[in-house]
């Protein structure tokens, strides 16, 4: 009986990660077929569309205004959610809960009702639609990503080995300079690491906020898709999937993804 | 410190220009808003925008339930797995995904799902139909290619829960002769309860917040309110009825998220003895 189970479970498992992995793998397949109408198995295969979507003007630049905005959304939020974060954890003061609630909802609040909001607020007070909007929208939503993670190293922390540094005579600066920074070193750079993912995929809010001459790659895909059916989209989803995937099994070997998501068992 | 109360004012300015907005009159041909008016709201009542937001919240409904039902064996393996390779493996595929962004998953979801998409091909070469079925379009497409979106955020918080559940208590109902399911069943199943109301109510706001799914799967003939939203601000500039719409949308999401919290709150009580 419980074999079966196993076998079962196991079973169900294997399934569920076929769905995850199935529009990878049928894109992958999109990509190097060397016609541009869909065909299931391609005829013949090439790496044109690659060569194309490379080539594309629309797609350079926006992956250029993505890095643009996405170094300072992500460097801001870091050093924001991170002070906050701190404070959350080591203090008291007024209107924590409500100033937390605020910081945090940006995971629920509709990312159009966001981008919509950014727009009229940057149209009411005169800003041109530049690169500062999308910024600030974008520190906005990838907040709660930085603060959960900074959060939890900080609550993973031996506040003993603190004390013993500062009963060993250091300044409370030193000891967050050699201690505290070093051991949050990993969530930190988690934090930071989501952060900068998210808004360089950030599409809803981004496309109330951007331009024409500052749209970002999510953007100008999107405009793609609308306009063109061929592969060259599938390509550049490939070098998306290809890109992320390897960052992620990096952080996940530096950084223990495990610990940083907080899904590993306390024991 | 005042960094993020600046970060906090700022988010909060931006909300409040959209309620500003949602209460200023149309003005046709012109960007600038009229005077202050409650028509926006009146209009929401019309048919046309209440079944939108109806089926809005149908289609939320429906995908938060599939990927629960999806989410709950893989978050369930992802913390039991003894072999750490087999745990990594399943941790990178899981998340990965929410990292692509909406824009390349849609896409790659027509890829699957269009008449001569992969799905069709398949199953024309099987010969399981005879013609192409039709998947683009249909809320069902819609649905499939949303809960795959969602899975990511739902297995991390299930996980989350499961992982801080004590294995003891697991272990001594085993010990008094419950078999495996029913040890599942009376033990594991309570104890993730936040995990699950957690896993629910994000999926339920992010798929209120989906809009290139909707957008270029449903083409138009399953609309969702970031659709309109979008829609009345870009294709017809009357901003303050989108600006009303997302207000409507905001507190339509507070408003569900509060009754799952109350709905689970007695269950978070259960679960202090």
């Amino acid at each position: 009986m419980p074999k079966l189970l196993r076998l079962l479970g196991g079973a169900t498992v294997t399934a569920i990660l076929g769905f995850i992995l199935l529009p990878a793998l049928v894109v992958t397949l999109a990509a190097f077929n060397s016609r541009a109408i869909l065909s299931f198995p391609p005829e013949s295969w090439s790496w044109r569309w690659f060569v194309k979507a490379i080539a594309y003007d629309d797609f350079q630049a926006g992956v250029r205004n993505g890095l643009i905005v996405t170094a300072w959304a992500s460097s801001i939020a870091l050093v924001v959610g991170a002070a906050f974060a701190f404070a959350l954890d080591r203090y008291e003061f007024r209107l924590k809960r409500t100033l937390e609630t605020i910081l945090l909802s940006p995971l629920v609040v509709p990312h159009f009702t966001i981008g919509l909001g950014f727009l009229i607020l940057a149209a009411q007070l005169g800003f041109a639609r530049g690169y500062s909007v999308i910024v600030a929208c974008h520190v906005v939503l990838v907040l709660p990503f930085v603060l959960r993670s900074v959060y939890i190293s900080l609550r993973n922390l031996d506040p003993r080995l603190e004390l013993a540094a500062a009963s060993l005579g250091a300044s409370p600066g030193r000891v967050l300079i050699t201690v505290t920074l070093p051991l949050l070193l990993p969530g930190l750079v988690s934090g930071w690491l989501f952060a900068a993912i998210l808004s360089f995929n950030e599409f809803t809010a981004s496309l109330f906020v951007t331009v024409q001459r500052t749209q970002t790659l999510p953007v100008a895909l999107y405009n793609y898709v609308r306009e063109y059916a061929d592969p060259s989209m599938a390509a550049i989803s490939v070098m998306y999937i290809v890109a992320t995937a390897t960052v992620l099994t990096l952080a996940n070997a530096f950084l223990g993804l495990a610990k940083v998501l907080n899904v590993e068992h306390a024991r | 410190m005042a960094p993020a109360v600046l970060c906090a004012l700022g988010f909060a300015a931006a909300l409040a220009a959209v309620m500003q907005y949602s209460l200023r009159a149309y003005v046709p041909g012109s960007l600038e808003a009229g005077g202050f008016t409650l028509a926006n709201f009146a209009a929401l009542i019309r048919p046309l925008y209440a079944r939108v937001f109806l089926d809005t919240v149908w289609i939320c409904f429906l995908t938060a339930s599939f990927t629960l039902i999806v989410g709950y064996p893989l978050a369930y393996a992802l913390v039991h797995a003894r072999n750490v390779a087999l745990k990594s493996a399943i941790l990178v595929i899981a998340v990965t995904p929410l990292f692509l962004g909406e824009v390349v998953r849609t896409y790659s979801w027509i890829v699957v799902l269009g008449n001569n998409g992969f799905l069709n091909s398949m199953l024309l070469k099987l010969g399981l139909i005879d013609a192409p079925m039709q998947f683009m379009f249909t809320e069902f497409g819609v649905i499939t290619a949303l809960v795959h979106v969602t899975l990511p955020v739902m297995v991390i918080m299930l996980a989350a829960a499961l992982s801080h559940i004590d294995r003891d208590y697991e272990r001594a109902a085993a010990s008094l002769g419950a078999g495996p399911i029913r040890v599942f069943l009376t033990v594991t199943l309570p104890l993730s309860t936040p995990g699950i109301i957690a896993g629910v109510t994000t999926a339920f706001a992010w798929t209120f917040s989906a809009f290139a799914t909707p957008q270029l799967i449903g083409g138009g003939r399953v609309n969702m309110v970031a659709n309109l939203v979008y829609q009345l601000g870009f294709a017809s500039f009357n901003f303050p009825f989108a600006a009303s719409l997302s207000v409507a949308g905001l507190i339509l999401t507070f408003a569900v998220l509060a009754l799952m919290r109350a709905a689970a709150s007695p269950l978070e009580r259960i679960r202090q003895h």
